[in-house]
């Protein structure tokens, strides 16, 4: 063998095996990022941490139970907004679209979709708090509904032009005017794609903090109304971070381990058992 | 035209129509609502950012100082810390993520290629908040007392290594914003590798080409406008990212040349002094970075998007 040979297959087996090595580490960041919130979170979760409220600095123990109940508050408004408006946006998209109009609302809501959390929580807060005069539960689940829609806008889309053209042909066959086409025979086609896509953008909010820190921003005690600033676990575990307190680092850790166990169950669920068989975009 | 077989009766026909003619007006507006939000959003930036903008102008994006209490607002070192962490974050994420999906469209067999993408996508779904509990618990006290102080000791003669090694800094925001951003460069690049059509691997193999050889010289560049899309959708999300920087960039509003130094960003100071900024000058400057975010992730966006759109329609090596 020439020497320019062996050169060639030296680099040839030293690059395909960086490549090996660079999926090896990008993949145990998820495990060593798991690990760690398993071995901290894990020892500091006790059942206070699901029932208490918090205790004033310094003291240990209590909970985040007022941080739990608030996330589901805020991430259930958000979910009832946000859902309807991304699911017939998507139809729209799919079943009813425009030559000039449709491209426009595509593109705007993948511009959306890129806009940071934090400036679409500048958003809300010009909408809600200022007029309002007060940090309000529903500032958040407005802003965190504005990241929804284009998620779910989009995703439904994709699935709905997954259903294929012979589906709709039969029914407009069987003389079916085109709404009832759609309502009764694509959408159900397309259904388990369309309730993966929701599940996966509800996951994705509900891990969100930026655009709650000057929306709903946080609370030490039960929340009161949706329209009074309400605690959520992401903005909690913010604050108890950068804490100096020991006990209030425990809770941080929990906290982030309750969080990351919804999310990543949300996202499995969604898209192994749900999803499986079907391909689910990405992007 | 051919007579129809069944004649429809006019009243089922305009009810029929009737219904379309709703469904379509529905769904139309539900879809303008998304040029709506972004409306109001452009809208609400625009005015609320007004009492700076008219105040400073463009010097804004020039001035240097950031001083609240005699009201001296100056974007330039919160541009400076947030291009300068995303820049270090991609210098990491590119090679890694390109490397990690040339691994999973090239060579790994499907099912395992499959399997690693979705725990690689898993990271893109972990909080951004959860993220900066761990880098400031793991990462920052890994930097403080093993990583800067190496970097100390061998490179300290660049300016780009000088000064204590506090853990927090420009590196440690970028290190972790370069974990962040690696699952978009692999999903996105692994899908436009896959999209590149098998007769141009076998021409370059029939040639005598090796395998890295035919990945490198022929389906890297091949598939590269999708590559350079993915980098530049993981640089939009780099520039907005806010909790995990916020809680390890340093938060002082200064521009130095040292990468282990402490700095601040966009998002960072939108988050850490929104809420108790008093004084209209101040949030109105505030918003205005907010507007700057805004304005550089869309143009960074819309490039992408337009890249991505390009590439991955021409056929696929799996289909």
């Amino acid at each position: 063998m020439s020497n320019l040979l062996i050169w060639r297959k030296g680099v040839n087996s030293v690059m395909l095996t960086v490549t090996g090595v660079f999926t090896v580490i990008t993949v145990a960041a998820l495990f060593l990022i798991l690990g760690y919130l398993v071995y901290y979170g894990g020892s500091s979760l006790d059942w206070n941490f699901f029932t208490k409220l918090p205790l004033s600095a310094g003291e240990t123990g209590g909970g985040l139970a007022n941080a739990i109940l608030g996330s589901l508050e805020i991430v259930a408004v958000a979910a009832l907004i946000g859902l309807p408006i991304g699911f017939l946006a998507g139809v729209y998209l799919s079943e009813f679209p425009d030559k000039v109009f449709a491209p426009a609302v595509r593109y705007v809501a993948d511009l959306l979709n890129g806009i940071p959390s934090i400036v679409v929580g500048l958003l809300a807060w010009g909408l809600l708090v200022v007029p309002m005069r007060q940090f309000s539960g529903l500032a958040g689940s407005i802003a965190l509904s504005a990241m929804l829609i284009p998620i779910v806008t989009r995703q439904t889309e994709q699935f709905l032009r997954e259903v294929p053209n012979s589906l709709r042909e039969g029914a407009l066959a069987l003389g079916a005017c085109k709404w009832k086409m759609v309502a009764t025979v694509v959408v159900p086609a397309g259904s388990k794609g369309i309730l993966t896509g929701m599940i996966l953008g509800v996951a994705r909010i509900s891990g969100e903090s930026a655009p709650l820190l000057f929306t709903a921003f946080n609370n030490q005690f039960w929340n009161g109304s949706i329209m009074q600033p309400t605690a959520s676990l992401p903005v909690m575990i913010y604050f108890r971070a950068l804490s100096p307190y020991d006990d209030w680092h425990r809770q941080a850790w929990a906290a982030g381990l309750v969080l990351i166990g919804m999310v990543l169950t949300a996202n499995i669920l969604a898209r192994l058992v749900i999803a499986r068989g079907i391909s689910v975009p990405r992007g | 035209m051919a007579t129809p077989l069944v004649v429809e009766t006019p009243v089922i026909r305009r009810q029929t129509q009737a219904g379309d003619i709703v469904a379509r007006w529905v769904v139309t507006v539900f879809a303008a609502s998304i040029l709506f939000v972004t409306a109001l959003l452009v809208y609400q930036l625009w005015t609320g950012s007004a009492p700076s903008r008219l105040k400073s102008g463009f010097g804004f994006l020039t001035s240097t100082q950031w001083n609240p209490v005699t009201e001296e607002f100056g974007a330039l070192p919160f541009i400076y810390g947030t291009v300068l962490t995303s820049v270090l974050a991609l210098l990491i994420s590119v090679p890694l993520g390109l490397g990690a999906a040339i691994y999973l469209a090239e060579l790994a067999p499907a099912r395992l290629s499959d399997a690693l993408t979705f725990l690689v996508e898993l990271l893109a779904a972990i909080p951004s908040v959860i993220y900066g509990v761990l880098a400031i618990f793991a990462v920052v006290p890994l930097m403080r007392s093993h990583v800067e102080p190496f970097l100390k000791s061998s490179l300290g003669f660049l300016p780009l290594f000088k000064g204590p090694s506090l853990g927090v800094g420009f590196l440690t925001a970028g290190v972790v914003l370069s974990i962040m951003t690696v699952p978009y460069i692999v999903s996105v690049s692994r899908e436009s590798l896959l999209a590149v059509p098998r007769e141009q691997r076998e021409a370059a193999l029939a040639l005598g080409a090796t395998r890295w050889e035919m990945v490198w010289q022929v389906v890297v560049p091949y598939a590269k406008l999708g590559i350079f899309g993915s980098i530049f959708l993981s640089l939009a999300r780099a520039l907005g990212e806010t909790m995990a920087v916020t809680m390890v960039i340093g938060n002082d509003p200064k521009i130095r040349a040292s990468l282990l130094a402490p700095g601040y960003s966009i998002a960072a100071v939108i988050a850490n002094e929104f809420s108790e900024a008093t004084g209209a000058t101040y949030q109105a400057a505030l918003v205005e970075l907010g507007l700057i975010l805004f304005v550089l992730t869309i143009i960074i966006n819309a490039v992408a998007r337009l890249m991505i759109a390009a590439t991955t329609r021409k056929g696929s090596k799996r289909s």
